[in-house]
């Protein structure tokens, strides 16, 4: 695992950015494919909580993908099991994930995979804890009755699939599940504790989500950002692709 | 990219590196415009996988929907109450010069005159688009001759009429069809007023109250019966007075019946109310603020004599007088002149002062679901401006219908 530690949110979402932008010109402009982790069920494709509307609000609207390009799970698809399995075949076809990107809850789930979901689930239909319910109230106005129950999420199995995981965490708020994740064991309540058996994880936070480590590790992670910002400088681009490209691997391993 | 073939073949234009005026803001948002109307980008992008044929970088402008104008009285050298045998081109010449203005649809304006002339020229008004032609005609604006003979401003006397006898049937006779008329301007006082209001409202014609002498409760009764409106507010009416406010009380009246809001047309020249009025009504009832030009035939031209109706006018500068007088006759400031001297006297906010000329127009007719707005499917008739509020350039239906001339002007 690397831990990457930055000073707060803004520097977080920084350095993530540069690090996916790093990642996206070494794999090469081919067919490149996007697969969104998880969908709330039960709201409509244009209601603005839904994740087509925060997809297209926040991501989509400001590049220029392809439509064709974009795979969300749909919340509204008549028989949502399919809709999960079409999903998991579609990664196939597209050749694997390269790099998952996403967040943990307060509860240290992945995606929507609740405390209990197996460590080797696939994209599947999961009902949400109460934590998650809250936490996601602020955007239906704090009422609890209109926050969706369920929700359509890629598998911790699927996520752990992935050749590259990239999570960010930032908060103090989250301080206490990345302390499940990384410093105590793997375990199916903190179900982002799977990720100490990926071959290769990112962990993106800031000062206040470290809340909870010890000293020892922030330290320790912390006097490794020198080799670690050797990953998002220098900070590469297509037009330079071809000479770049031979000297794109890793600086260094886990 | 190509576009989806699926629901349209149309072509897909998308305007970038704009600030577009939606929901009361100025967003940083892209425009998207389909067939004529404004598109969801969101829904085309995930409904029908499709994206932009063409994309045009607007340079920061601001892009606001196009001017609606519910009082203009010709323009250029035209008089629309002037029954002449080239009437149409005239109507024609006016609605292709505001478009420089900014105003892409309007209301042309009969002041008082003989049933005769009625007669002759609603016919030859017809409901229609704008484009490149010219802006969108919505249907015409009848001010007068049912009006208060103490509040005649500029409008022959000899002309003026009531109701008293036949309440709408000599309405109707009067105007002689009511076909393509969206807008009637009466002076509530007058007996039988609340009859025709009726009548009008139930066809859909907006009843607007103006050249009155009317006091607040006559005034109030008229808007219980439909009337909606206030021609140039404070300009031939009784003036505000702290006992019997008249008109004007209507700003802040509570007899208005639940869910409906009273607009109120401004005449913001400078001229025909002091800043400080405009300012009055406005801090008042923000929302039912409607900027009008009150164009005479005069607009555009040089200074001198031009006709309005039956009378002779005389314009000095922005002045306009019937010759020979200090009474007032319309104005000859344009619409974009209007806004940017609005958003100056009152110090309030650019969005509010372009709404003021597109969004409350469009609602005082009843229009904002396709027009004043740039909402998803509305009809894509817009403006892109500078930051001092200067058209840059005008589109209706999504088709460039006048741009600023780079080198001159």
């Amino acid at each position: 695992m690397k831990l990457i530690i930055l000073e707060n949110y803004s520097q977080a979402s920084e350095w993530a950015a540069k690090y996916i932008r790093n990642r996206i010109v070494q794999f090469g402009p081919g067919p490149g494919r996007f697969f969104t982790l998880g969908l709330p069920t039960g709201l409509p494709r244009d209601h603005p909580e839904s994740y087509h509307s925060f997809m297209w609000n926040n991501f989509f609207k400001h590049i220029d993908i392809s439509p064709e390009n974009v795979h969300i799970l749909d919340g509204n698809a008549p028989d949502l099991q399919a809709e999960c399995d079409a999903f998991e075949e579609k990664i196939k076809a597209a050749g694997g994930i390269e790099l998952f990107v996403g967040g943990i809850g307060p509860d240290g789930h992945i995606a929507f995979n609740e405390p209990g979901s197996s460590l080797v689930s696939r994209t599947r239909v999961k009902t949400l804890a109460m934590d998650t319910i809250l936490a996601n109230a602020r955007f239906f106005d704090g009422d609890l009755s209109k926050v969706p129950t369920m929700a359509l999420t890629v598998g911790v199995g699927t996520v752990m699939d992935a050749r590259e995981v990239m999570i960010l965490i930032t908060g103090a708020h989250k301080a206490f599940a990345l302390y499940k994740a990384i410093e105590d064991g793997v375990n199916h309540m903190w179900t982002v504790s799977a990720f100490q058996q990926h071959p290769n994880t990112v962990f993106v936070c800031d000062e206040d989500a470290t809340l909870e480590l010890k000293v020892k590790t922030v330290k320790y992670f912390k006097g490794l950002m020198l080799v670690h910002n050797k990953l998002v400088e220098p900070l590469y681009s297509m037009k330079e692709m071809g000479v770049e490209r031979s000297q794109a691997k890793k600086p260094y391993s886990d | 990219m190509p576009s989806n073939k699926s629901v349209s073949d149309a072509p897909i234009v998308q305007f970038t590196n704009c600030r577009i005026l939606r929901d009361h803001q100025l967003q940083r948002e892209d425009l998207w415009v389909r067939e004529g109307k404004i598109l969801n980008p969101e829904k085309l992008f995930f409904d029908e996988k499709g994206s932009a044929d063409v994309q045009l970088d607007c340079k920061d402008s601001i892009i606001a929907p196009g001017f609606i104008d519910v009082q203009i009285n010709g323009g250029f050298g035209v008089d629309f109450s002037l029954a002449t045998d080239d009437f149409k081109s005239g109507i024609d010449l006016v609605s292709q010069k505001i478009l420089s203005h900014g105003v892409t649809s309007f209301c042309p304006t009969l002041v008082t005159s003989p049933p005769s002339v009625y007669h002759q020229i609603l016919p030859q008004i017809s409901v229609r688009n704008g484009g490149a032609h010219g802006a969108g005609i919505l249907g015409a604006h009848l001010e007068g001759p049912f009006i208060s003979k103490e509040k005649k401003g500029a409008h022959p006397e000899h002309c003026l009429r009531t109701f008293e006898t036949g309440a709408f049937q000599d309405l109707l006779a009067t105007y002689g069809s009511l076909n393509c008329v969206q807008i009637v301007t009466l002076a509530p006082e007058m007996r039988r007023s609340s009859e025709v209001i009726q009548e009008l409202t139930k066809r859909g014609i907006c009843v607007s109250l103006g050249h009155s002498v009317a006091n607040l409760s006559q005034a109030e009764e008229a808007v219980q019966h439909g009337a909606t409106f206030i021609t140039h507010l404070f300009n031939a009416m009784l003036p505000f007075h702290h006992r019997d406010p008249g008109i004007v009380g209507l700003l802040t009246s509570d007899k208005i019946p639940a869910g409906r809001r009273v607009f109120y047309g401004m005449i913001s020249d400078g001229i025909h109310t002091n800043p400080a009025a405009l300012r009055i009504a406005h801090r008042a009832h923000p929302k039912g603020l409607v900027l009008v030009t009150d164009a005479i035939a005069g607009m555009g031209l040089a200074p001198g004599r031009h006709t309005l109706g039956q009378q002779v006018v005389e314009i000095d500068g922005l002045n306009t007088y019937i010759a020979g007088t200090k009474t007032l006759s319309g104005s000859v400031a344009t619409m974009d002149t209007c806004v940017r001297h609005f958003q100056e006297a009152t110090g309030c906010s650019v969005e509010t002062a372009l709404e003021a000329a597109s969004l409350h127009p469009a609602q005082l007719l009843g229009i904002e679901h396709k027009k004043g707005t740039l909402n998803y499917d509305s009809d894509a008739d817009f403006l892109m401006l500078n930051d001092s509020l200067y058209v840059q350039a005008t589109y209706i239906a999504g088709e460039e219908v006048w741009r600023q001339d780079v080198s001159g002007m």
